[in-house]
C-alpha cells in the first residue's frame, strides 16, 4: 500500500516512481541514448519545472523576504528585520486568530475523521445499498466548499431556522449560532464534518484490502468484535488512517471561503471566526500590508510543516506498513 | 423524507442466528438511513426553499412549501446589478474549462516523464512534486499577487489558469503517475521497439489508456474551478469578469433584505452543475477519491 505521503515516508530521500530495472533504457545503453533520455525527459517536465520555479519556489523565496519587509505593494520594499514578526505576536487579532484556527482544526478534524471511520466501518459491513450510501455520503465533499453551500449554512443556522429550533425544542436557547460569537465557529465545524465523506472513501478502499483470512483466523481464536477491530483493522488500516489525519489536518488550518462567506465577509461577529487566513487576507489584501501577511503565511508553513514532522515522526510508533506485495 | 420504518420483529421467534442477523440488517439500514438523512438535508432544504416566498425561508420548517412559488427564479432574470447572470455563468464555464485543458496537458506530460522516461534529477523532482501536495498555498498567495500585479495581469484570467498550465497542482499529477505505472510494459516496449519517440508511445498509447485518470482529473478540475472562492476573489475586480461564486456575494451585498428568495434560488442554480457532473460521473470521482490513498 503506497500513498503520496507513504511513498514520502519509507522513502523520504529517493521516492522512485518505479523500480530502477523497469526502465525503458538499460542502464548499460550508450551515451547517446541516455542523452536522449534526459533531453525527453526536461521537454516533457518543461511545464511543471518552469511552474515550480516561477509558481511555488520563486514565490517562497519572495514571500521569506517580504516577511522581514514593510512592504505596501507599490514603493520598494524596507527591510525591517524582525519587526513583522514581533508585531504579530503582540498583535491580539493575530493572537485571536491562532486561537480560533486552532479550536477549529482540533475539534473538527478528530470529528471528522471519527465519523468517516465510524460510517465506513459500517458501509463495509454490507452487501446491499454500499455503493449508493457511499455515493451520497460523498456528495457533500464536492459541493461543501461552494459559496452556495456557505450561504445555505448561514440560512440553517440561523435564529428561528431549523438548528435553532430543535435546540429551543430541547430548552437549550442561544438565538441561532450564526449571530452568537460563542456558537459561529461551531457552525463552520458542523460544516466541515458534514464533508466526512472524502476520508470516508479513503478508509473504504483501506478497508476493502484487509485480507478476510485475518478476521477469520482471529473469530476461530475467540477475539471479540471489539478486540478484531482494535488488532486487526486499526493496525491494517493505519496507513490510511495516517494519510486521512495528514492531509484533513494541513487542509483544515487553510480554511478560508467558508468563514469568510458563513460570517459575511467580516470573519465575526467579534473576530469569533477570525480563521488565520481570514487575518492574513485582511492584512495583505484589505491592508496592503504584504511584509506583514508574508510573515503571517510563514508562521502558518512553520504550523504546518511542525505538524507534519510530529506526524511522520509518531508514524513510526504506530503505522503499520505492510512489506512491498508487488 | 421517506424513511422506512423498520417493523419491530414481533413475529414468532426464529432461531437465534437467523434473529440476529436480521437484527444487525436492521441496526445497519437504520443507522445508514439516519446518516443519509442529516447528510442530505441542506441539499434537500435548499431544493425548497427556493420555491418558497423570502419571509418563509428561514423561519418556516416545511420541507417543500404547500405553496411553491416561482418568483425567486423569475427574479434572476434581471440579472445582479444590471449584469444577467448568464455573464457570471460563462466567466465560469471560461474558467472551468480552461482549468480542465490546462490540467489534462500538462499533467499528463509530467506524469509521463515520471512513469516513463529516466531522466538524470527524476526521483528529485518527484519528492518536490509530493512536497508541494502538503505546501499551503498562502505562502504563494502574497508574492504571486506582487508578481501579477507587476507584470499588470490582475483583473485577467491569467493569474487563475497559468498554474493549471503548469501542472502545478501535484494531486492530478500523482493521480496519472498512478494509472500510468500499472500500464502494461510490454506495450510501450514494443512501440518503442518499432522506432516510435516518446511523444508518439505518449500521444498515441498511453493517453488514450489513461482515459479512466483523465476524466477523474478532468472533473475534478471542473468541480474545483467552478467552486473555487479565494482566487476570483483576489484577482478579479471587475462586475463583468466575476465568476458565480463572486456574483453571489455581489447579489448578497446588494439585496440580502429585499430578495432573500433570490440568493438562495441562485445558490441552487449554482450548484447544479456540479451536482450534474456527480450524478453522471460519481464512480469516477469515487475511485480517484480511493485511489489517491490507496494502491501502489
Amino acid at each position: 500500500m503506497g500513498t503520496a505521503v507513504s511513498t514520502l515516508v519509507k522513502n523520504p530521500k529517493h521516492a522512485p516512481p518505479d523500480t530502477p530495472e523497469k526502465g525503458l533504457t538499460a542502464p548499460t545503453a550508450p551515451r547517446g541514448a541516455r542523452r536522449r533520455e534526459n533531453f525527453a525527459g526536461y521537454l516533457f517536465m518543461s511545464p511543471w519545472i518552469a511552474g515550480f520555479v516561477l509558481l511555488t519556489a520563486g514565490p517562497m523565496i519572495a514571500s521569506l523576504y517580504f516577511a522581514f519587509t514593510d512592504y505596501n505593494l507599490f514603493d520598494t520594499p524596507k527591510w525591517v528585520g524582525l519587526d513583522n514578526f514581533t508585531r504579530m505576536f503582540e498583535d491580539p487579532r493575530w493572537q485571536k486568530s491562532v486561537e480560533v484556527t486552532a479550536k477549529y482544526v482540533v475539534i473538527g478534524t478528530p470529528l471528522k475523521l471519527l465519523l468517516a471511520l465510524g460510517v465506513a466501518l459500517l458501509l463495509a459491513q454490507s452487501r446491499r445499498g454500499q455503493g449508493f450510501y457511499r455515493a451520497a455520503f460523498y456528495a457533500p465533499s464536492l459541493i461543501g466548499a461552494s459559496v452556495s453551500v456557505a450561504f445555505v449554512w448561514r440560512a440553517l443556522f440561523s435564529d428561528g431556522a431549523i438548528v435553532d429550533r430543535t435546540q429551543s425544542y430541547l430548552g437549550w436557547e442561544v438565538g441561532g449560532w450564526v449571530g452568537n460569537p460563542d456558537w459561529i465557529l461551531y457552525c463552520l465545524v458542523a460544516l466541515t464534518v458534514w464533508q466526512f465523506g472524502a476520508p470516508m472513501v479513503i478508509f473504504l478502499a483501506g478497508l476493502k484490502q484487509v485480507p478476510r483470512e485475518l478476521y477469520e483466523a482471529a473469530e476461530v481464536d475467540g477475539a471479540g468484535p471489539l478486540r478484531r477491530f482494535w488488532s486487526i483493522t486499526l493496525p491494517m488500516i493505519s496507513p490510511v488512517l495516517f494519510f486521512n489525519v495528514l492531509l484533513e489536518t494541513i487542509h483544515s488550518f487553510q480554511i478560508f471561503g467558508s468563514a469568510y462567506v458563513v460570517s459575511n465577509t467580516f470573519c465575526g461577529p467579534a473576530d469569533s471566526t477570525l480563521v488565520y487566513t481570514c487575518y492574513l487576507y485582511q492584512k495583505g489584501f484589505k491592508e496592503a500590508q504584504m511584509g506583514f501577511a508574508s510573515a503571517m503565511a510563514w508562521m502558518l508553513l512553520l504550523a504546518v510543516a511542525l505538524v507534519t514532522a510530529v506526524l511522520f515522526w509518531s508514524q513510526k510508533k504506530w503505522v503499520h506498513y505492510e512489506e512491498a506485495t508487488r | 423524507m421517506t424513511t422506512t420504518t423498520p417493523t419491530p420483529t414481533s413475529a414468532p421467534r426464529k432461531p437465534l442466528a437467523l434473529g440476529r442477523r436480521r437484527a444487525g440488517s436492521l441496526a445497519w439500514h437504520t443507522g445508514s438511513l439516519l446518516v443519509l438523512a442529516v447528510v442530505l438535508y441542506p441539499v434537500v432544504w435548499v431544493i425548497g426553499a427556493s420555491f418558497k416566498p423570502s419571509k418563509d425561508i428561514i423561519n418556516s420548517l416545511e420541507l417543500f412549501p404547500a405553496e411553491p412559488v416561482l418568483d425567486n427564479f423569475k427574479g434572476l432574470a434581471d440579472g445582479i446589478a444590471d449584469i444577467p447572470i448568464s455573464t457570471f455563468f460563462s466567466n465560469s464555464l471560461f474558467y472551468a474549462l480552461g482549468s480542465v485543458v490546462g490540467i489534462l496537458a500538462s499533467c499528463s506530460l509530467a506524469a509521463y516523464a515520471f512513469s516513463k522516461i529516466r531522466f538524470a534529477g527524476r526521483n528529485l523532482m518527484f519528492t518536490l512534486m509530493i512536497g508541494t501536495l502538503l505546501l499551503p498555498y498562502h505562502v504563494l498567495l502574497i508574492p504571486q499577487y506582487v508578481m501579477f500585479q507587476k507584470l499588470e495581469l490582475v483583473n485577467t484570467y491569467t493569474p487563475l489558469l497559468i498554474g493549471k498550465y503548469l501542472a502545478t497542482e501535484a494531486f492530478f499529477v500523482f493521480l496519472m503517475v498512478q494509472f500510468m505505472r500499472n500500464l502494461p510494459r510490454e506495450l510501450d516496449e514494443a512501440a518503442r521497439l518499432d522506432g516510435c519517440g516518446h511523444f508518439r508511445i505518449y500521444w498515441s498509447i498511453v493517453l488514450p489508456l489513461c482515459r479512466p485518470a483523465l476524466i477523474t482529473s478532468a472533473i475534478f478540475t471542473f468541480i474545483n474551478a467552478w467552486n473555487d472562492f479565494m482566487g476570483p476573489l483576489i484577482y478579479l475586480n471587475e462586475p463583468g469578469k466575476y465568476t458565480v461564486s463572486l456574483g453571489m456575494m455581489m447579489f448578497r451585498d446588494q439585496e440580502t433584505v429585499s430578495n432573500y428568495g433570490g440568493l438562495i434560488a441562485m445558490s441552487l442554480v449554482a450548484l447544479l452543475p456540479v451536482l450534474l457532473f456527480f450524478l453522471a460521473f460519481q464512480r469516477y470521482l469515487i475511485d480517484g477519491m480511493a485511489t489517491s490513498g490507496l494502491k501502489g
